[in-house]
């Protein structure tokens, strides 16, 4: 029915093809055409955050980036961080701070945590809740998802 | 950690009250759980639901020709093709597909089951409907005016004592609720001081995180599995098989793990109904998964409120009596929301001691959006005009509002005037604790004498206070729960419980409290609670019940199970079972705690031995709760919660901006379980209170919702947050597992009222009607509020 197109890209390490529609998101493609069901969709526009993917080293809402969009580019999702350094701290700094309830936002938030505290080096709580102002949770009331980065954040002494 | 000391003694603490993480949370900060929206079954089809384009009208036509002839549409239904459509809802009100009337904007009224989701809407666009638009009701006061238009209109012939759906209603009232002790007109002539306020309470809504989804699927003998995101899966298999006329005995709901309820999931929706309609149909699984702008717009909201508020007090502050008009809009169907007035009650009856209390609802039809149940359960719309109205009463004889909330306070032992039965009451202490931390009396004073200062900021400090069900609540035929344990010869521990895990952290305390009667630790156990055909039966999560009821439940099969090993260790070890005790995984001497063996190794001993026997036990905990008479009379919960939260703001004078610096709160919880998980529930709460106060407001005008998005609902986002100091008060409950109370909805109900109150020490001038957003409060301080007055209403 609709136009696609072939695209190349990174996708957590791994160099990979797709054949996408030309209006399709880069959500979908990794929900629906990857598999990889980790990234959220919480809203399709921009406004929540739990679809928050790595692009190029910059955290994107995934809902608003076309796939074709990826072609190129190293794309890193939330199961990206399992054994990396940085995203096992963060997974255990939520887990054991209580950051986690029904769990839905919890890929993005992550996402966006391993970018505030890789990217933008360690801080203060302050700006830590800054840092995650996109990403939406209707469960923790975000001071233990804060408290959460803020003890990945000294654990990396970044 | 338990340690096996050389002297063999077994030292290991206690779980409970300590910081425990949830058992899930390692896999959700994975991104491995897999939510409904990460299910897909092999050979399954998406579907989606056209609604109406119109509020309140007749369908004329409906033309699905075009539909059904794209490629790769499977099925196209419509209430035509359903004859044997059944009506839904508490009030049995409206058919999951629309054929004759539309009567709001979430109306179903046609679904595609196609091979992709771009098909199944694809095919929603060649659809074709006409209509006759009827006249929209689009305000509660304009429902029960004098000839107003009828949103289910009487029908001729339908047989009596046949569903709404069928026979219609003379009149737009869905339900009424008449409560009444004492004698309020003796009270009220006995009374110093009498004031009488009206408050407005708006939309809001759930949005939880994970939108709505469910998975429909037949096998070859027509058994249906539904993978189903609801709070209560035994009450649904009745009612599915009641809409499907189906014996419920071949129905099975799965509740894969949910991203997020607070109520939204305790109705069933026509959105389910119609994916079942589609499966069966198509022979084939069915998948329907809404949009965040569908989450919006067909799923239900907190009911609003218009309320009229009359108390009464002496002058050394004993209250006297209330009096409690409310009016709901229950939108165009009925749903458990319709109930809330049952909770609104209580805390209008007991709350404080007040001798003499009327209190009426009427929740009535409009084409508004559906009004459902929402975490404090109209406890938040209680509380924000009681609370103010004790402010003002303690203003008004010239008392401090915390001696006067004191001094009316209930305590242990009191049994009020509703016939609720105070066992541990830890009232008192939440108020002098939550006082106390956030310096409330000094502050107060301070903040007023400055509401005149120069400076467009001022700072304001405000108290409320709440009751709730902490016990469960005896508002179905039964309020218990099942539970199933078993231990295999791994010493591992397999607990089957009835009770939902919502997100809220239940299935980790159940596991904490199972492990501490039996000694062990934490990760020996795996909680299995989502299969109607594996666990036993329960009533479902809602009104906080899920720590008290299932926690009792698994208390009583651990109980039975410890005694089981230990009949046989007695045995064994030739000696009394009193002498014996399970602690860090092993059997000891309760004396000493010297081990005797491990308790693995043991039950391995047990089913290899000549006498076999597994340790497998079952439990079902039904609290002593009552039901309450006709007269909404008794003690529906086995204990209640309470709560005192202090808000502090700040308030920009110039532009009318509030925003909240400190929350301190004090809960009567019975008893720390898990402090990790109640924190979490506690703080989740507040931060919701926050929305509800200040920033959510789903806007409806002639019954269309204008803003189902994010950007314009606008949710607290971290930056915004208050510093929150939490404590806990330990009454103890004598009935509670451990002495612990149900908490989950806690939170949330008093931030409204207390903020409100915190505005008017700031800045003098009172606010009414929710939210407080910049310009209703920036007009309330420059005199542009007209005030709000609604004149109780009774029907004839
Ligand atoms: S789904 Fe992408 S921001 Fe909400
Ligand atoms: S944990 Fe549920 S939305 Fe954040």
């Amino acid at each position: 029915m609709s136009l696609k197109t072939e695209i190349e890209f990174t996708l957590n390490g791994v160099k990979r093809r797709a054949t996408v529609p030309v209006e399709m998101s880069t959500l979908d493609l990794l929900r629906d055409v990857v598999g990889l069901t980790g990234t959220k969709y919480g809203c399709g526009e921009g406004e929540c955050g739990a679809c928050t993917i790595e692009v190029d080293g910059l955290t994107v809402n995934s809902c608003l980036m076309f796939a074709v969009d990826c072609a190129g580019r190293s794309v890193n999702t939330i199961e990206s961080l399992a054994g990396e350094p940085l995203g096992e701290r963060l997974r255990a700094a939520f887990v054991e701070q209580g950051a986690v309830q029904c769990g839905f936002c919890t890929p993005g938030m992550m996402m966006q945590a391993a970018h505030v505290l890789s990217a933008c080096g360690a801080q203060d709580d302050k700006a830590i809740a800054r840092g995650i102002e996109g990403n939406l949770c209707r469960c923790t009331g975000y001071k233990k998802i804060v408290e959460a980065i803020a003890v990945a954040g000294k654990a990396t002494g970044a | 950690m338990a340690v096996l000391e050389k002297s063999r003694k077994v030292v290991a603490e206690s779980l409970i009250g300590q910081r425990i993480p949830k058992m899930d949370a390692p896999e959700k900060a994975s991104g491995k759980t897999r939510y409904i929206h990460d299910l897909d079954l092999s050979g399954q089809l998406h579907a989606r639901i056209l609604r109406s384009a119109r509020i309140h009208a007749r369908i004329k036509s409906i033309d699905t020709r075009a539909a059904k002839a794209l490629p790769g549409v499977h099925v196209v239904l419509t209430a035509a093709d359903l004859p044997d459509q059944r009506p839904i809802g508490v009030a049995k009100d409206h058919f999951p597909l629309k054929g004759e009337v539309v009567r709001s904007q979430r109306d179903e009224i046609a679904a595609v089951a196609a091979e992709s989701v771009e098909i199944a809407e694809a095919a929603l666009k060649l659809i074709r409907v006409e209509y006759e638009d009827l006249p929209v009701v689009a305000d509660a006061r304009a429902a029960i005016a004098p000839g107003a238009p009828l949103i289910h209109p009487p029908r001729q012939g339908a047989p009596a004592g046949a569903a709404v759906a069928y026979t219609g209603r003379p009149d737009n009232v869905a339900m009424r609720f008449d409560y009444s002790h004492g004698d309020v007109i003796q009270a009220e002539a006995d009374s110093d001081v009498v004031i009488e306020d009206s408050f407005k309470l708006h939309y809001v809504t759930h949005c939880c995180m994970g939108v709505s989804g469910v998975i429909a699927e037949f096998d070859a003998s027509g058994y249906l599995t539904l993978y189903s995101n609801t709070q209560v899966p035994f009450l649904h298999k009745r009612e599915f098989a009641e809409y499907l006329n189906m014996d419920p005995a071949r129905i099975r709901i799965i509740q894969p793990p949910i991203g997020g309820g607070f109520g939204s999931k305790l109705d069933v929706y026509p959105f389910e109904v119609i994916c079942v309609f589609l499966a069966r149909a198509a022979q084939r699984p069915v998948k329907l998964v809404f949009t965040r702008e569908e989450e919006f717009l067909a799923s239900p909201t907190r009911q609003p409120v218009l309320l009229t508020l009359r108390s009464g007090c002496k002058k050394d502050g004993t209250l006297t009596f209330r009096t409690v008009h409310t009016l709901h809009d229950n939108g165009a169907y009925t749903s458990w929301g319709a109930t809330t007035p049952f909770v609104m009650m209580q805390t209008f009856s007991s709350l404080y001691r007040v001798p003499h209390c009327d209190y009426h609802t009427t929740a009535v039809y409009t084409n508004n959006p559906y009004a459902g149940s929402f975490r404090g359960y109209g406890n938040l719309q209680a509380t924000f005009a009681i609370e103010q109205h004790m402010d003002m009463l303690a203003d008004a004889i010239g008392m401090d509002p915390l001696a006067f909330r004191l001094k009316n306070a209930q305590e242990s032992g009191e049994v009020t005037g509703q016939g609720m039965v105070f066992k541990s009451c830890g009232f008192k202490d939440c108020l002098t604790t939550a006082a106390t931390r956030s310096d409330y009396v000094v502050k107060r004073a301070a903040y007023r004498a400055r509401q005149k200062d120069a400076g467009a900021v001022k700072r304001g400090i405000g108290m409320a206070s709440m009751l709730h069900v902490g016990g469960g609540a005896k508002i179905y035929p039964s309020d218990g729960c099942g539970t199933m344990l078993k231990m295999d010869d791994f010493g591992a521990l397999t607990l089957i419980t009835g009770a939902s895990e919502i997100g809220q952290g239940s299935e980790t305390v159940l596991a904490q409290l199972v492990c501490e009667e039996l000694g062990l630790p934490i990760s020996a156990v795996t909680v299995v609670n989502n299969d109607t055909d594996i666990t036993p039966w329960d009533v479902g999560v809602h009104a906080s019940r899920t720590t008290f009821i299932a926690g009792n439940s698994a208390i009583g099969a651990a109980k039975k199970a410890k005694a089981k090993i230990l009949a046989a260790a007695a045995r064994k070890y030739e000696c009394a079972e009193e002498t014996l005790d399970l602690k860090g995984g092993f059997i000891v001497r309760k004396e000493s705690d010297e081990a005797l063996i491990e308790l693995a190794k043991f039950i391995r001993g047990l089913h290899f031995s000549d006498k076999a026997e597994l340790v497998m036990t079952t439990f079902y905990y039904e609290p002593p709760s009552v039901h309450q008479d006709k007269g909404f009379k008794g003690d529906v919960s086995a204990t209640y919660a309470w709560a005192t939260q202090v808000v502090e703001v700040e308030v920009d004078t110039a532009t009318g901006i509030v925003s909240m610096t400190h929350v301190t709160g004090a809960h009567d919880v019975g008893r720390v379980l898990n402090r990790l998980g109640l924190e979490g529930q506690i703080e989740g709460g507040v931060i919701m209170g926050q929305g509800y106060a200040l920033t959510e407001n789903l806007m409806v005008e002639d019954g269309r919702i204008r803003n189902p998005n994010f950007r314009d609902y606008k949710l607290v986002t971290a930056p915004e947050i208050p510093a929150m100091d939490v404590s806990f008060i330990e009454s103890m409950d004598g009935e509670g597992p451990q002495g612990a109370k149900g908490v989950g909805e806690a939170p949330a109900i008093c931030i409204a009222a207390a903020t409100a109150n915190a505005i008017e020490n700031a800045t003098g001038v009172r606010l009414f009607e929710l939210p407080f957003t910049p310009e209703k409060v920036y007009r309330a301080l420059h005199g542009q509020t007209e005030k709000l007055y609604w004149a109780p209403w009774k029907p004839e």
